[in-house]
């Protein structure tokens, strides 16, 4: 049975069962040998170099465009906000965002964006998984797709994590056909996986005779049939055991106070800072959000009060990735399922709007500083630079150095990655 | 303070109204009752002669939504408040006013706005969560006062002009000794504040207080009953406290209006109190202090967002969101 990689490489597959081979043979006591030898310090610094990262700001709901990346003060869309200058001349945010501003000069906006859903699930399928939902489709997300093409194929930990703001754990459902491996593993309100602590009524001398128990039974097993779907069952038992060992990644209390104090301890403070920390440890791919911006009533307040917590921790988040020269390795990508109506209804709220919105990008091959696209004067559509969620989808892919236009091979049928019939926004990449 | 003898809540009906044509916020009529001063959603403060709705546009004073008005007590000059965080000085009579003055009052929208009795000093509430006192005649800063912990949604004065009362988005009504700026105790409505934990937001606040003339009640509005903030599920209730005891003696609320809250509430010479409400529809409501529902309704063609009462005690001017000022008499119509 041949091994359905992503590339059809065949030194994918000698590398993972090299690497299973390796971990069999050092035995139980070598759970940090097995998948362990990653963290090795040489190995690990090596990985972290070269490897893209791809991190998502989900704003939940439909942020409004017009409150923070296309504001058009004066205007009888605009709102009561006004407009404030940024790190990169001539280009201007809502006075929201002041923290953000002064980034600006890392940042790609994408004014432009026309994805023709108003609807909320709709539209959040076409963000995340840059198709148009169909009856019998069911497409992966761009964390997913981005976890199967980034994932260093011998990656000890997930590599696909979900920050939720609430919610218990688990896996998502969002990989698809590519499978339960690329789906995030939820870290629900912030804190560690689900059951990644040895229960009381198991020590660890009994766990690490188990272990190696099963370790024993299923190198026989493999010894006569070795087969994709039998490594993937060893692989992700060595996994949970390094999630279990390395909890303390996940453990966003061990980031300093200061920086805590920074980012701000609400949740979306905490949640960016902990994303910071995964993608530090080398996490391919993090997704984030923020809820909620679905302000069909009271627009104006509730954005003043859900953007200080965005303006805050983004700001620093941004900030903390160039210091750190991680943004020539990390895209982020800050999106939502739609923006909001330019029309400001009789409670003071926008309603969903889909034709006139901005996605928000930086780092890797995004440029830095640019304002891409436009609206008109009222902000009711786009007049330059119109892209889709397709587009967004495949430059999403090119921005983290991924080919959008290869395949996957999904049990031997070639999948394309995006929508074969869009393309990326080359006029941004660099 | 005597009732006129025309006055009849249940008759009210709207005499009437007049178009300015962007989304109003805010209506006041000038202590000589000569005038409705309108803000809206755009940067223009519109000025209606009531006896024939002459209308001026007073442009230049802001840049942005103007959210808030106030007359000094002569009525010869009105003040306007923003959300570009400032406050503007006008000659209410003039032909054509200019702005006589601005002043940079809040970081942040200028909330709420109230003159004192004395008419010495303007009372703004900001959403930089602060309370300032202006010399109502050259617009110096007379006192900051601070401890709010949320935006200030309404800040009213005691009829004896000792004392001002700020209530907030927490549902936090502070109540300030006037001359040194000390506070003297909280009104708890909390029951105004929600903070729903699954779209994880603060919701409602105190967006209504009014002092009645005797000194006695303090009414305090806004909503509650908050299930779906984002889609201003809730319904509007007003707190009415015993000023000495601080005890809530009643609880208004509303009936035929669905997704309601109170903007204004005002007191009037028999005793009722007024409110004014949005939701599925725009109305005035009537209450008495013995009854929690209200004892009569007039429906509106549109949201009401603010309202006044003039000095006569008969008619009350609204501001909606269709873009008018509308004049109602309350009292049986003219046979």
């Amino acid at each position: 049975m041949s091994i359905p990689y992503a590339c059809n490489s065949s030194e994918h597959g000698l590398a993972r069962r090299g690497f299973l081979g390796t971990m069999a043979a050092t035995g139980a006591g070598a759970m940090t040998g097995g998948l362990g030898a990653f963290m090795q310090p040489a190995v690990g610094e090596e990985l972290t170099r070269d490897q893209k990262r791809v991190v998502i700001w989900d704003m939940h709901g439909g942020i409004s465009q017009l409150e923070t990346w296309d504001p058009k003060p004066g205007t009888e869309t605009g709102g009561p906000f006004l407009s404030i200058p940024t790190s990169v001349p001539g280009i201007h945010v809502c006075e929201l965002m002041p923290k953000t501003a002064q980034q600006m000069h890392h940042l790609c906006l994408i004014r432009g964006v026309d994805t023709n859903e108003d609807d909320h699930g709709l539209g959040r399928y076409k963000v995340t998984t840059g198709r148009k939902m169909t009856g019998a489709a069911n497409d992966p997300q761009i964390g997913a797709v981005a976890a199967r093409a980034l994932t260093p194929e011998n990656y000890a930990l997930p590599g696909h994590i979900l920050i939720t703001p609430g919610g218990g754990g688990g896996r998502s459902n969002d990989a698809a056909y590519l499978g339960p491996k690329y789906a995030s593993v939820q870290l629900g309100n912030g804190k560690p996986p689900q059951n990644s602590v040895l229960p009381d009524t198991i020590t660890v001398e009994h766990d690490a005779a188990r272990q190696e128990y099963r370790r024993r039974q299923n190198e026989r097993f493999l010894s006569r049939r070795r087969t994709a779907t039998s490594e993937a069952y060893g692989y992700s038992y060595e996994q949970a055991l390094q999630m279990m060992q390395q909890r303390e990644v996940f453990d966003v209390s061990k980031e300093p106070a200061q920086d805590q104090e920074r980012y701000g301890t609400h949740d979306l403070g905490r949640h960016a800072l902990l994303a910071r920390r995964l993608l530090e440890h080398g996490t391919p791919v993090v997704k984030l959000s923020h809820s909620n911006y679905d302000t069909h009533h009271e627009n104006f307040n509730f954005h003043i009060e859900q953007l200080g917590e965005l303006d805050r921790a983004f700001s620093c988040f941004v900030e903390d990735l160039a210091d750190r020269g991680m943004l020539d390795t990390t895209l982020i990508i800050v999106l939502s399922e739609f923006g909001r109506t330019p029309r400001v209804n009789a409670r003071y709220g926008r309603d969903h709007w889909s034709h006139a919105w901005s996605v928000v990008m930086a780092g890797c091959r995004m440029p830095r500083g640019v304002a891409y696209g436009a609206t008109n004067d009222k902000g009711t559509e786009v007049v330059d630079g119109k892209v889709d969620h397709a587009n967004l989808f495949h430059t999403y892919l090119e921005g983290a150095g991924v080919d959008s236009t290869a395949t996957f091979n999904i049990e031997g049928r070639e999948v394309p990655l995006a929508d074969p019939a869009s393309h990326p926004i080359e006029e941004i990449l660099t | 303070m005597s009732a006129p003898a025309e006055l009849d809540p249940t008759q009210a009906h709207v005499v009437s109204e007049w178009k300015h044509g962007r989304p109003m916020n805010a209506c006041r009529i000038d202590p000589q009752g000569r005038y409705v001063f309108g803000g809206s959603e755009d940067a223009v403060v519109s000025r209606f002669q009531l006896t024939d709705g002459a209308k001026a546009d007073l442009t230049g004073g802001h840049v942005t939504w103007v959210w808030s008005l106030a007359f000094t007590k002569d009525g010869a000059q009105a003040v306007s408040g923003a959300c570009d965080g400032k406050i503007t000085w006008w000659e209410t009579a003039a032909e054509s006013p200019t702005p006589v003055r601005s002043v940079e009052a809040h970081k942040g929208w200028v909330r709420s706005m109230a003159a004192s009795p004395d008419g010495a000093l303007i009372a703004t509430g900001g959403n930089d969560n602060t309370v300032r006192l202006w010399n109502a005649e050259d617009g110096s800063l007379v006192r900051e006062l601070s401890g709010h912990e949320g935006h200030i949604y309404s800040v009213a004065f005691h009829p004896s002009g000792e004392f001002l009362l700020s209530g907030d988005l927490m549902g936090v009504i502070k109540q300030w000794e006037v001359e040194t700026g000390k506070e003297i105790r909280t009104f708890d409505a909390k029951p105004l504040h929600s903070y729903n934990g699954g779209q994880k937001v603060n919701y409602g606040g105190v967006r209504a207080m009014s002092v009645s003339p005797d000194g006695k009640f303090l009414a305090a509005g806004g909503l509650h009953e908050a299930t779906n903030p984002f889609a201003g599920v809730n319904k509007a209730l007003v707190l009415v406290f015993d000023w000495e005891s601080q005890e809530v003696k009643q609880k208004h609320t509303t009936e035929g209006i669905e997704r309601s809250m109170i903007w204004r509430l005002d007191w009037l010479a028999d005793g009722s109190l007024i409110g004014a409400t949005s939701g599925t529809e725009g109305a005035l409501l009537f209450w008495k202090m013995e009854q929690a529902s209200q004892y009569h309704k007039l429906k509106l063609p549109s949201n009401v967002r603010d309202m006044d009462v003039h000095p006569d005690g008969l008619q009350v001017a609204t501001a909606h969101h269709d873009g008018h000022v509308r004049i109602t008499r309350l009292a049986p119509k003219a046979t």
